[in-house]
């Protein structure tokens, strides 16, 4: 079966579609206040309060965090995580596929493609797994990581998290065949 | 090393802000007005304490949650304020990021229904692990440094 989305690899990567899905969820919050409001009042006005400082903590580490997320959409692009993971693997397979996963942003959908793609040229289901498990760590997320949870676990959570893409990527890897099942 | 345009990055970033700036609000209202309601019942509720039913839960909300990871350690961070233990939050935010659910259907498409299947179960198990582990170490790590 042939798959158009297949050919999309040597395309730069587009803004995705436009989705309302967030609208709505802030919509139903919206409603769930203003139904509260019509039995208690106090108690949205004291939660009113309590979202304003919130958002005002919130707002700063949001700024820097968009701001990386900007330098990493310009400098990195699909076109470059696919040059380098197409590479056999090896130790620089294994350590390509771990940067890889964690420089790669956007939406997981989109990175199935690429990946489809490279294991069709020859890219293990371990590497597969492991460039996936390693999106967990999101670098340009890392200041508002640090600001809830502190700088010592931040980089224990990054440590666990690359050296368990590694354990995911070998369990996969013998527990699944290197092949793309259709 | 190749770039891209600095107009489509600005772009994205633009289009990522609009997505994730309702859900932030709409995250940051619900979890206001649920910390304001119900300030002691949220750990008490959900959450029994035990380390591991807290991790299992974590891990289990975590992996049918759907959205950008930024919602996760927002949640995960009001939710340790309002008394959830770490164990539910670390199992939350690592599920969230490395189970998809709702990526399902998609992720068995392109690159196998046994793969898809096998990795997210694989992955919830892996986020409770890692939430023992991460709580554990950070215990050990409070003893050395200051």
């Amino acid at each position: 079966m042939t798959d158009p989305t297949t050919n999309n690899k040597h395309k730069p990567q587009k803004p995705q579609q436009r989705s309302y899905g967030g609208w709505w969820f802030l919509a139903v919050g919206l409603i769930i206040y203003i139904i509260t409001a019509l039995f208690d009042r106090n108690l949205v006005l004291t939660s009113i309060d309590f979202f304003s400082g919130l958002l005002g903590k919130v707002v700063p580490v949001l700024l820097l965090v968009f701001g990386l997320i900007f330098l990493f959409n310009y400098f990195f692009n699909p076109q470059i995580i696919n040059r380098y993971l197409g590479a056999k693997s090896g130790f620089a397979g294994w350590l390509l596929a771990i940067i890889g996963g964690i420089l790669s942003t956007g939406p997981v959908t989109a990175w199935y493609v690429m990946l489809r793609d490279l294991r069709q040229q020859g890219m293990t289901s371990s590497l597969a797994a492991v460039f996936l498990y390693s999106r967990a760590v999101k670098l340009p997320l890392l200041p508002l990581l640090i600001y809830y949870f502190g700088f010592h676990y931040t980089v224990v959570l990054c440590v666990y998290l690359i050296g368990f893409s590694m354990i995911n990527g070998f369990i996969i890897g013998r527990v699944h065949p290197d092949q793309i099942e259709n | 090393m190749p770039k891209t345009s600095l107009k489509l990055s600005l772009q994205k970033t633009l289009h990522m802000f609009v997505q994730v700036l309702p859900i932030i609000l709409g995250m940051l209202l619900l979890t206001s007005l649920a910390i304001t309601a119900f300030p002691k019942d949220i750990s008490a509720g959900f959450f029994s304490g035990n380390p591991l039913s807290d991790a299992i839960r974590g891990a289990a909300l975590g992996s049918i949650a759907a959205g950008h990871p930024l919602a996760s350690y927002i949640l995960g961070g009001e939710l340790l304020s309002a008394g959830v233990s770490l164990f539910a939050v670390t199992a939350l935010i690592v599920s969230w990021v490395t189970v998809g659910i709702v990526q399902l259907p998609a992720e068995a498409i392109f690159l196998g229904k046994r793969f898809a299947v096998f990795r997210n179960i694989l992955n919830f198990f892996f986020a409770i692990i890692i939430a023992l582990l991460i709580v554990t170490t950070m215990q050990i790590l409070a003893v050395w440094l200051p």
